[in-house]
């Protein structure tokens, strides 16, 4: 375990962060590109992803372990916003036979 | 070793996350979508996070993306492909993620901070360090965040349940 951690000695916070933001750019294009409501669903878990590797690369950065507790309960989050969202996603589908988006158009006008 | 190993991975990271989005395939969406979160916990371990290290590899992989496989599984989509979006709303898709890319990198860039990730404490990420955080300052938001959890199920439930 000594030689792993060597590894990441000497990898700049900024490159941490670019990886993170590019990340979770591509969240964002995913969630704005397609039709699918489960691939958005997927997209918005890998925006919180993104953030969950910042928040650990600057907890381990700072020596302080508040930033893995909150990843922690970011997960916590996520399992649960998981659950709800696919319960809400199956619902959709046995009203409108369909996950596409654009079929939930009724609140728009 | 060199840091290459974590160039590596970032670079493997930011390929799967864009199959992810770009697969017209759900269920290999999906997939991808776990090789990303595997590559994630390659981070965490290079980070020498060991718990998110196993609890992103046991939740996220383990149980998130086996529900997601099964919701996927469940409605039986793939007789009929998904309807393509207009290639003009596509293209402002990516245009729009540029953008926010742009914006966050050039803010990057104007804060100017680019010390190297050293780990003053390598046992920061360890079972024992984070138990004595989690029971001592983060009490009371573990135990709340246990009716969230209580609640999401109800709610799931509910939500899923066939109208009577």
């Amino acid at each position: 375990m000594e030689n792993i951690t060597q590894a990441i000695q000497g990898v700049p916070l900024n490159h941490y962060i670019l990886l993170s933001a590019i990340i979770f750019a591509i969240g964002a294009m995913g969630v704005l590109i397609r039709r699918n409501a489960i691939v958005i669903f997927m997209s918005v878990e890998l925006m919180l992803n993104a953030v969950n590797l910042l928040l650990t690369a600057f907890s381990a950065y700072r020596g302080d372990a508040a930033g893995q507790v909150f990843v922690f309960f970011i997960m916590a989050l996520a399992a649960a916003e998981v659950a709800v969202g696919l319960a809400i996603i199956v619902m959709v589908y046995r009203n409108t036979n369909s996950i596409d988006i654009n079929v939930l158009n009724k609140l728009k006008w | 070793m060199s840091q290459s190993l974590f160039y590596l991975i970032a670079f493997l990271s930011i390929f799967f996350s864009l199959l992810v989005i770009f697969t017209k395939n759900p269920v290999h969406s999906v997939l991808y979508l776990i090789i990303t979160f595997f590559t994630f916990t390659i981070h965490y371990i290079l980070l020498n996070a060991q718990f998110l290290a196993i609890v992103n590899f046991i939740v996220y992989m383990g149980a998130i993306m086996v529900l997601f496989l099964f919701v996927l599984m469940l409605l039986n989509l793939n007789k009929d492909a998904e309807p393509a979006k207009s290639n003009l709303l596509k293209i402002a898709g990516v245009v729009a993620g540029m953008c926010l890319l742009v914006t966050l990198v050039g803010s990057v860039k104007a804060l100017n901070v680019s010390n190297p990730v050293v780990l003053n404490n390598p046992n920061l990420g360890l079972v024992k360090n984070l138990g004595k955080v989690l029971f001592n300052e983060f009490l009371l938001p573990f135990e709340i965040s246990s009716l969230l959890l209580l609640s999401a199920m109800v709610g799931a439930v509910l939500l899923a349940k066939k109208e009577a």
